[in-house]
């Protein structure tokens, strides 16, 4: 599917010059324009042009906050305050950039758990999950550093919290706690290289998601389905069907990210990190931003300090390994009604991490984070694996087209005639 | 499609669950009373004469301790109290500053101008430290957005949805606070240098009622010769909150204003893409019925 510039012909002398030297445009047009795109997609399909486009705003914002921010222990604070008070549109840039943090990752979380509905991990896409996986560990470490950089209380707590806890780490643990702070406590010397790698990880996380991108354009897209393209007929041209479609959706996401700047700017955040960074006073609670609640309260639910850490860095790896883990076939859930139901379990289990995160690690929550943390490592570990040789999945439609001229989008549960193979390995 | 609703729900309620609600207030405190201010909701203003009245509070009762680390300028700023230039002007001159070296390499001292910030009677925080108990009270400009309480499951949900918006948590916080002095329930010890408060945190505050009485602050009179509002404790604490509010965020109006643009932009925008979209996707006979295509594919798949 990826036998590029073979459909792009150069129009103007200059162009037909220029390709025969450099061919990207005719990379662009196999990439952007000719690439066939399953006809079936839902708009859930979009999240991954809505996370490119977050991920070129976040990096121009911030660049433009970069040109006042000063990253300085005893400045920093009020520099972002300068932001707010006295640079053209400095609020407007600085909400941006805070919330178009909550964005990209509500928006990356949409997209992980369509990956995880309809099996956008299984074979040939492998690569491209994992290359997804490193996207999101770095978004996570970005995340953090920036949440420092304004160096407020919770900035300042969040910090000592976090890093102190590679400290669990066997011999190399201390090592490593002095190196993120460069020196023996959270300082100005922290606040510094956090900000340079800050910095740096955003260009990081745009190389690799040309290599998402790029892999993408290689196994072709999955769908609803989870049916390969079998003819032409079940595809479109990825210009101008998935472009409109996906500028239509950024729209509407940009309306919700719209509403969070400028009428509830401060939702996301937290009260204590307007309170200046002051290491002689700890918050009453410290909580780390939403985003990383579910994995925050997987940390306290294991009662060791050098599990928790572990338990943690699992939740995030293991998802690398999903690819191996699931034993079924089938990729789409429309056909299979007990992974179906797993993963609404699944979800409900993260989405009360995340609010079990948020809690006093006391009493009642504990014993539920833990409950949920063991179902959290259950699903991937024993059910994954097992249903695949268990569930008889439903019959799957011979084509994506077939499905389409059935009516309703994606089939769900639609028995498909004589096309009952479960493989679909196309 | 049910499932794809299902799924969008399912991560908005995530996403929504995991919100947390700054935690200042310590389980089992009564929450501040949720007051109606001007700024609030999505043409929310600040009311002129309130900041104004307002300012004169923070002059009168908290100047003598709390800093407020704001330029005089802003205060005549578009948005704000919109006191007069010659009005800053004459209320810098009041203050003194420090500044200097001078060609001779010697600290002087100035009246201030409109350019510099709101200064402290403290020298440091130190000094601030030292004459009130240890503690230095808290500067107050950014107060407003540093204060909050827990909402709780599910009002925090309920705060962020347009109509239902509630972002005025530490306005209410500090109106509660300033009226919040009682006498300690039978049974509860205060200790020495504390003060019972209903809504601080563990109850005990530090900081003495600050506005003792009615009638403490003199409020401009109105052409009957009375003032417009009521000079009352309840009154002084609503305008100083209202006033902290737009020191914490002084481009409330401007963010708002905007806001509103840009979304009506956006809608517009919105609603001609989907029609656009329409009219590319009937070309392949629309999305969801899809009738055959005669979608130009290439031959290279």
């Amino acid at each position: 599917m990826s036998d590029h510039a073979s459909t792009y012909v150069p129009k103007s002398a200059f162009a037909k010059w220029f390709e025969s030297r450099l061919p990207i445009a005719g990379l662009v047009h196999s990439s952007f324009v000719a690439f066939p795109v399953p006809r079936n997609l839902t708009y859930f399909w979009t999240f991954g042009a809505i996370l490119i486009f977050m991920l070129g705003a976040q990096i121009l914002t911030g660049i433009w906050l970069a040109m006042h921010y000063v990253p300085e222990a005893t400045k920093a604070f009020d520099s972002v305050e300068h932001i707010m008070r006295d640079v053209n549109y400095g609020w407007l840039l600085r909400y941006l950039h805070a919330n178009g943090a909550s964005m990209f990752f509500i928006a990356v979380y949409i997209h992980m758990f369509r990956g995880l509905y309809y099996g956008s991990y299984k074979a040939p896409r492998e690569v491209l999950w994992i290359l997804g996986v490193i996207i999101f560990l770095l978004m996570m470490a970005t995340a953090f550093m920036g949440y420092v950089l304004p160096w407020g209380q919770m900035s300042f707590w969040g910090a000592t919290v976090i890093t102190n806890l590679f400290s669990a780490i066997p011999i190399v643990g201390d090592v490593i706690v002095s190196l993120l702070w460069g020196g023996y406590s959270v300082g100005n010397p922290t606040l510094n290289r956090f900000f340079a790698l800050h910095y740096l990880l955003p260009f990081m996380i745009a190389g690799v998601v040309v290599l998402h991108v790029w892999a993408l354009h290689v196994t072709g897209q999955n769908n609803p389905t989870g049916v390969p393209i079998k003819s032409a007929k079940d595809a479109v041209p990825f210009t101008p069907y998935a472009t409109i479609k996906d500028v239509f959706a950024t729209i509407c996401f940009l309306i919700f990210f719209a509403w969070f700047i400028f009428y509830v700017p401060n939702y996301l955040g937290h009260a204590d990190n307007y309170i200046p960074a002051n290491p002689a006073v700890t918050p009453a609670h410290i909580v780390p931003e939403w985003y990383f609640l579910p994995f925050y309260a997987i940390l306290r639910a294991v009662p060791d300090k050098l599990g928790g850490v572990i338990a943690m860095g699992a939740a995030v790896v293991i998802l690398a390994f999903l690819p191996w883990l699931d034993t079924s076939r089938v990729r789409s859930a429309n056909y299979r009604p007990l992974y179906r139901q797993f993963f609404w379990v699944f979800v409900i289990v993260c989405v009360l991490l995340g609010w079990l995160g948020s809690k006093p690690p006391e009493g009642g929550y504990v014993i539920a984070s833990r409950v949920c943390t063991i179902w959290y490592f259950v699903h991937f570990l024993v059910i994954l694996p097992v249903l695949g040789l268990f569930e008889t999945p439903r019959p799957l439609p011979s084509s994506i087209l077939e499905t389409v001229l059935r009516g309703k989008k994606g089939g769900a549960g639609m028995p498909a005639g004589a096309a009952a193979a479960p493989s679909t390995k196309g | 499609m049910t499932t794809a609703r299902a799924l969008l729900a399912a991560a908005s309620l995530a996403a929504g669950l995991a919100l947390p609600l700054a935690a200042s207030a310590a389980e089992g405190q009564p929450h501040p009373p949720r007051e109606k201010w001007s700024f609030s909701g999505v043409f929310g203003t600040f009311d002129r004469a309130q900041l104004q009245r307002g300012f004169k509070v923070y002059r009168e009762v908290c100047q003598s301790c709390h800093q407020l680390k704001i330029p005089f300028r802003t205060l005549s700023q578009p948005g704000g109290p919109q006191f007069s230039q010659a009005q800053i002007n004459a209320l810098a001159a009041e203050y003194k500053v420090q500044d200097g070296p001078n060609d001779a390499g010697d600290m002087f001292e100035r009246p201030a101008r409109a350019a510099d910030n709101i200064p402290w009677t403290f020298a440091n925080e130190n000094q601030a430290a030292s004459a009130n108990g240890g503690k230095a009270p808290p500067s107050l400009q950014l107060m407003a957005k540093a204060r909050s309480y827990e909402r709780g499951f599910p009002l925090f949900i309920v705060d962020a949805l347009p109509f239902f918006q509630y972002q005025e948590h530490g306005a209410d916080y500090i109106h509660a606070l300033l009226t919040g002095y009682k006498d300690p329930p039978a049974g509860f010890t205060v200790p020495p240098g504390g003060h019972y408060n209903e809504y601080f945190p563990g109850h005990i505050i530090a900081m003495p009622k600050p506005i003792a009485t009615d009638g403490q602050v003199e409020y401009p009179k109105g052409p009957d010769g009375k003032s417009p509002v009521p000079e009352t404790v309840e009154q002084y604490s609503r305008d100083i909150a209202a006033f902290l509010m737009w020191t914490a965020e002084p481009n409330l109006e401007a963010r708002k204003r905007t806001g509103f643009m840009v979304i009506i932009f956006l809608a517009v925008f919105a609603y001609l893409m989907y029609y656009v979209k329409k009219k590319v996707w009937a070309k392949v006979g629309g999305e969801a019925e899809g009738l055959p295509g005669t979608a130009p594919l290439g031959p290279t798949h």
